[in-house]
Formats: C-alpha cells, sequence, structure tokens
C-alpha cells in the first residue's frame, strides 16, 4: 500500500522525496530507468522525512528487528531500528557475513543470486520489518522474507522507498503487506 | 586519538559486543565482526551518540561513508548533525557521472567510487567505516572528497586493528591502541601517507 493511500494523502513530504530521487536513463542497462536515492541523501529534510515516515508506523508496532538488504537498505534500515529500539540485521551477498549463515537463493532475471542472514541474529517470535530501497519484482524481498520466516520470526511488512502499485499483480508480497512511501519518476521526452 | 583512552562508561558494552571470526576471511584473519554490536540497541545507539556528541556544531555539512559497512553507521549520524550522506562506493554501482580513486589491497588493487557533484568545494567532510586496518580505503575516500574541494575532518571508525602497527608509526597522530575497542582514528595529512598509497 502506498503511504499516501494509508493516512499520509497530500503529505508534502511526499512530494519532497519523491522530488529528491535522480533518474538515470539506461543504468544498468539499456531501457532501464534507474532511480537513484543517493540524491534523496544529500538532501537533508527530505531524507529525515524519509526516515520519519517510516520510524512514525512503526514505532508503536512492537517491531524488534529491521533487517536490511545489502547495500541500500543499509542506508535507510539503521536509523529506523535506533529510532523505535529494534536491532539491524544486515541481509547480505554470499561470503560478506563471517559467521554462521542461512542462505536463501531467489531468481535474477537471467540467473539465480543467494541472500544470507547470520544464524542467531533473529529469535523465534520477534515481530520484524524488512526494508530496502525499491521493490521491483520482489524477488530479493521474497527471499528476504523466507530467511526471517526460516528463523521463525513473523514478518509484518516490507517497507521500500520506490515501488510500482502492484509487484507481479499483487500487493502483497509472499503474503505480506507492502508499504511504499513513492512510486518510481519517469523522465518525459526521454527515448 | 581515541575515545577508549578516555574510557568513556559506554565503549566497554560496545566493545564486548563486537565478535571476533577467526580465519575469516582467510586463516590468520581474526576477523572483527559488528553485526553482533548492531543486534544490541542499545549499545548502537551509545556508538552512534559517541560519534554524534564529537560532531555535532562543528559545522560538518558531509558524512561519507565506505561500502557496506559504513553504509550502517554513517546515515545515522549525518541524520543527527544535519548533514548530508554520500555513500562511497565499489566499482559500477553508482548509476551517474562518479569520479574514482584506485588503492592497494594486500594482492592487488581496487577501486573506490563517489557521484560527481555530490559534494561542493568547501564542504567539511566526515568519513565513517567500521574498521581501519592500513587505512588503505579510508585514504582513498579522502582523496575522492578532496578532489572534489571538500575539507576532511576527521576519519571516524569503530574499530581499529592493534597489530597493524607500519601505517601507524608513519602517522604521528595516530595511537596505538592496546586492544580491539572502541575508537575514533585521525589521520594527518602528510607525505608518508601519500607514499603508501602508490
Amino acid at each position: 500500500m502506498f503511504a499516501a493511500e494509508n493516512g499520509l494523502k497530500g503529505d508534502p513530504r511526499l512530494q519532497g522525496i519523491s522530488e529528491a530521487i535522480r533518474v538515470v536513463p539506461h543504468f544498468p542497462k539499456p531501457g532501464i530507468m534507474f532511480q537513484d536515492i543517493t540524491t534523496l541523501l544529500l538532501d537533508h529534510k527530505a531524507f529525515k522525512d524519509t526516515v520519519d515516515i517510516f520510524v512514525d508506523r512503526y514505532r508503536d508496532m512492537d517491531i524488534s528487528v529491521v533487517a536490511g538488504v545489502e547495500a541500500r537498505g543499509f542506508m535507510f534500515g539503521p536509523a529506523i531500528a535506533l529510532a523505535i529500539g529494534a536491532k539491524f540485521v544486515p541481509l547480505r551477498k554470499p561470503r560478506k557475513l563471517p559467521g554462521k549463515v542461512i542462505s536463501e537463493a531467489y531468481e535474477l532475471e537471467y540467473g539465480t543470486d543467494c541472500l544470507e542472514m547470520h544464524v542467531g541474529a533473529v529469535e523465534r517470535g520477534e515481530r520484524a520489518i524488512v526494508i530496502d530501497d525499491l521493490v521491483a519484482t520482489g524477488g530479493t524481498l521474497s527471499a528476504a522474507i523466507r530467511l526471517l520466516e526460516r528463523s521463525e520470526a513473523e514478518v509484518v511488512e516490507c517497507a521500500c522507498v520506490i515501488g510500482l502499485r502492484e509487484v507481479k499483480g499483487q500487493c502483497r508480497l509472499n503474503g505480506k503487506p507492502l508499504y511504499i512511501l513513492v512510486e518510481p519518476r519517469q523522465i518525459e521526452n526521454c527515448c | 586519538m581515541s575515545a577508549y583512552r578516555d574510557e568513556d562508561p559506554r565503549i566497554h558494552d560496545i566493545k564486548t559486543r563486537i565478535r571476533v571470526v577467526p580465519n575469516f576471511p582467510k586463516p590468520g584473519i581474526m576477523f572483527q565482526d559488528i553485526t553482533t554490536l548492531l543486534l544490541n540497541p542499545k549499545a548502537f545507539k551509545d556508538t552512534i551518540d559517541l560519534f554524534v556528541e564529537r560532531y555535532k556544531g562543528k559545522n560538518i555539512s558531509v558524512v561519507a561513508g565506505i561500502e557496506a559497512r559504513g553504509f550502517i553507521f554513517g546515515p545515522p549520524i549525518a541524520l543527527a548533525i544535519g548533514a548530508k550522506f554520500v555513500p562511497l562506493r565499489k566499482p559500477r554501482k553508482l548509476p551517474g557521472k562518479v569520479i574514482s580513486e584506485k588503492y592497494i589491497l594486500e594482492y592487488g588493487k581496487d577501486c573506490l567510487e563517489m557521484h560527481v557533484g555530490a559534494v561542493k568545494s568547501g564542504e567539511r567532510a566526515l568519513v565513517v567505516d567500521d574498521l581501519i586496518a592500513t587505512g588503505g580505503t579510508l585514504c582513498a575516500a579522502m582523496n575522492l572528497l578532496e578532489r572534489a574541494g571538500a575539507e576532511v575532518v576527521e576519519c571516524a571508525c569503530v574499530i581499529e586493528l592493534p597489530d597493524l602497527k607500519s601505517l601507524r608509526e608513519l602517522s604521528f597522530d595516530f595511537m596505538v591502541s592496546n586492544g580491539r575497542g572502541f575508537l575514533r582514528s585521525e589521520f594527518s595529512k602528510n607525505d608518508k601517507w601519500l607514499d603508501l598509497r602508490k
């Protein structure tokens, strides 16, 4: 669900956040309009607003785990975790985490990739959110959800700064709700 | 200089929550794992607070974090002190126009990139990473910021490795630590740093 439809309709912060995101055409390959959040991070007010909106939503939901997907999920997740008093759990590409891990494979357009989480980071029954900058196909977030559920945590919601109205025709991912701040920006007159 | 020497009461708990993983990523290396620190909200908050207390009110407008663990500590610091956050990334991750800086690894080379235009001339900047070992990555980071015209005020790290003395002996502002712990590292800009980067 979009923030604008869930209590934040007309919230001026959302427009500021959207306008602070830069679109880079044809990255990483032709045809892709890349949503670049690094320009959002350069705008202190917009960056703070982004974190504040997530914090306001999750602070009273008894969340004890914020899991962030490498690497851009690391830019948003820790600040949210700190503000709501939750632990931060990084979900990483293979062979980055030094301790014992559980792994979850997921599909890319061509081939597969893998996401890992430390064994013991999350305890049974903990309530968790997953955070990433953007949701596209939902493959990475689905892998993240599965990692947390394999550790017997309850995934309450997936939170993304940017996302399409529907992911594969659904407003949910693996049955979990999605909370998205803004839609991807377009560039007019771009080939 | 180091906060460790001042022994703020929060430091002990921060130190004990960092896990050492032997022989990762290869035999002989005692890896300092900060993920266990992040599992304790109070200790993680204390870590950030110690940095924020040092840097707030010092007119710092840029916090640059080194991929990927610098992305965990840098943004909360940036948000708290009113600065922008600038990610410094491995090659081909940043989508826009970048400047690149090579640096030396134990075997071979690597490269750090920053978006053109992220930093303006005259801005005062911090570099943040979880750990300093040889200092090669931090030097590359400082170079990127200085090439963009920024002034690097300090490099801030959670952990310093105690046994890598060679670089430290060359930098007269660097304090020897006597164990793993919470430290800030301050680099002096002298030629000996430049020699090691070549």
